[in-house]
């Protein structure tokens, strides 16, 4: 068995024995650590598929921002977790979760046949979508599906972003409504964490728009650069720094929106042309994309960073 | 010159993860919080920053070699500054259990 | 060469998810959150040199996000009194 064989499975049974572990744990805030952990890993079993991009999304938002806001969550529900018994509900009955694993059991075993036991190689569109990447000036396959080929559903998945934003938002009381996230102003005192949003963020920023540009021809793109954007704007919140924006401020009203507008803007340009919603006119459809992915990119990182700082707990 | 750059790689990783090794048998086996935060530390700076020079030689572009030092630097960065929250954290409050 | 970088990134990745166990024992949530670090780091390290082993595009870049990243839990934990977080 070669090295690189045992690697991967050493790191499957790492991934599965750690799931499996998450989901027996009795308390919230282990397991949430195991989930950062968890994603982590699954970052690097990513990589080894050679998907890129994807691995790149999963160390940036699944265990980044994701793993954030399960922090926040299990730190809240500490207290809760801690109460007698009526207060915290009670478990499913044991006939109902084996039920369950079975069920589980035999979606994974039916998916495992299909990808060991058909012959051949899977019917794919991948030749052709890479023999159309020139005329964009793309060479990264993965974004040009994303901005591209299937556009709409990038389209679709930022406007979801936005409604989850406001699903988080609709959480606040209503004298709340439009104020400022989080239950308190946080006072900059810690030395330590002050130098950390002070050195980083710069450094930060310029990655951002590295891994965006470079999006293009390789692994990178708008989602992973919006969450590092994101990760250092929150880094500048929690130290103190800069206080949370009210969330009934206009220029936070204009982030989070501009992206998806502009995106839509541009696809409905498209039905100028011959071939209708988001199709871009070849002599300037690098450039344009660039525009959309740019604009996509700041409203992502102010979603994202509202996101992870929660509903509104503060009056304007 | 390969060779000198190989048996360097080799040595110098191969010490990265004997620290790597060291931080987690430290974190596993150290009695208390602060001490664990000791072996922490040497697998994140040790560890990390031998691997890191050890992988300098067997990368043939100037921009490849300075992100990956530009990596170890931010790795260093975030390192310490969690070193001193945990502390703080441990100091105050016995790491709220 | 390529092996041997191989088996390292291995080795490491290893050491640092046996770390975990501190996630399973560790008396305080603190302790937790350093096993996570641990785990953070040593997957840098992996991921370098499995791209470098590998000349795999982007897990240079991968590392490099991580690295932003990397200390981002640990401060949410600590700081979770102000947005994002809840008084406990």
């Amino acid at each position: 068995m070669s090295l690189a064989v045992l690697a991967d499975a050493a790191l499957v049974l790492l991934v599965l024995g750690l799931a499996l572990w998450i989901n027996a744990a009795s308390r919230a805030f282990p397991a949430v650590v195991g989930y950062v952990a968890f994603g982590l890993l699954l970052a690097l079993a990513w990589l080894r598929l050679s998907a890129g991009d994807v691995a790149m999304t999963e160390a940036a938002v699944g265990s980044g921002v994701t793993g954030a806001v399960l922090i926040a969550a299990s730190v809240r529900l500490r207290a809760a977790e801690t109460e007698a018994p009526p207060l915290a509900a009670a478990p499913p009955a044991l006939p109902l979760r084996l039920l369950a694993l079975l069920l589980s059991g035999l979606v994974t075993a039916a998916l495992a046949g299909l990808v060991l036991w058909t012959t051949g190689p899977a019917p794919s569109l991948a030749d052709q979508a890479v023999q159309h990447l020139p005329g964009l000036g793309m060479g990264n396959a993965v974004t040009g599906v994303l901005i591209a080929y299937r556009a709409l559903d990038t389209l679709l998945e930022k406007v979801v972003l936005l409604l989850a934003l406001m699903g988080i938002w609709s959480l606040a009381k209503d004298r709340y409504w439009g104020g400022i996230p989080g239950p308190s102003r946080i006072q900059p005192t810690n030395g330590a964490l002050i130098l950390l949003a002070r050195l980083l963020p710069p450094i930060g920023i310029v990655v951002a728009v590295y891994i965006l540009w470079v999006g293009a021809a390789e692994p990178g793109g708008a989602f992973q650069g919006g969450a590092i954007l994101a990760a250092m704007w929150l880094l500048v919140m929690l130290a103190g720094l800069r206080d949370a924006p009210a969330i009934s401020r206009p220029w936070v009203r204009l982030c989070v929106t501009v992206g998806p507008a502009a995106f839509i803007a541009v696809g409905l340009t498209g039905f100028a042309l011959p071939n209708g919603f988001l199709s871009y006119p070849d002599s300037i459809a690098k450039p344009l994309i660039i525009a959309v992915e740019s604009v996509l990119t700041l409203s992502i990182a102010v979603i994202l960073g509202l996101l992870v700082a929660g509903p509104p707990e503060q009056e304007p | 010159m390969m060779l000198v750059g190989n048996i360097a790689t080799v040595v110098l990783v191969s010490l990265g993860a004997v620290f790597f090794l060291a931080g987690t048998v430290g974190l596993l086996r150290f009695p208390d919080s602060m001490t664990r935060l000791h072996a922490l530390t040497k697998a994140d700076n040790l560890g990390l920053g031998l691997v890191v020079l050890g992988l300098l030689p067997q990368v043939d572009s100037v921009p490849g070699a300075l992100k990956l030092v530009a990596v170890w630097v931010l790795t260093q960065l975030a390192g310490a500054t969690v070193t001193q929250l945990v502390a703080r954290a441990v100091w105050r409050g016995g790491g709220r259990s | 060469m390529t092996e041997f970088l191989l088996g390292a990134s291995a080795f490491i990745l290893l050491m640092v998810a046996v770390g975990l166990l501190r996630v399973l024992r560790g008396p305080a949530d603190i302790d937790r959150v350093m096993a996570a670090q641990l785990l953070g780091t040593g997957g840098i390290a992996a991921l370098l040199l499995l791209g470098v082993a590998t000349a795999l595009p982007g897990a240079v870049d991968v590392a490099l996000t991580l690295a932003l990243l990397a200390a981002f839990a640990a401060v949410m934990f600590v700081q979770s009194g102000g947005p994002g977080g809840g008084s406990s």
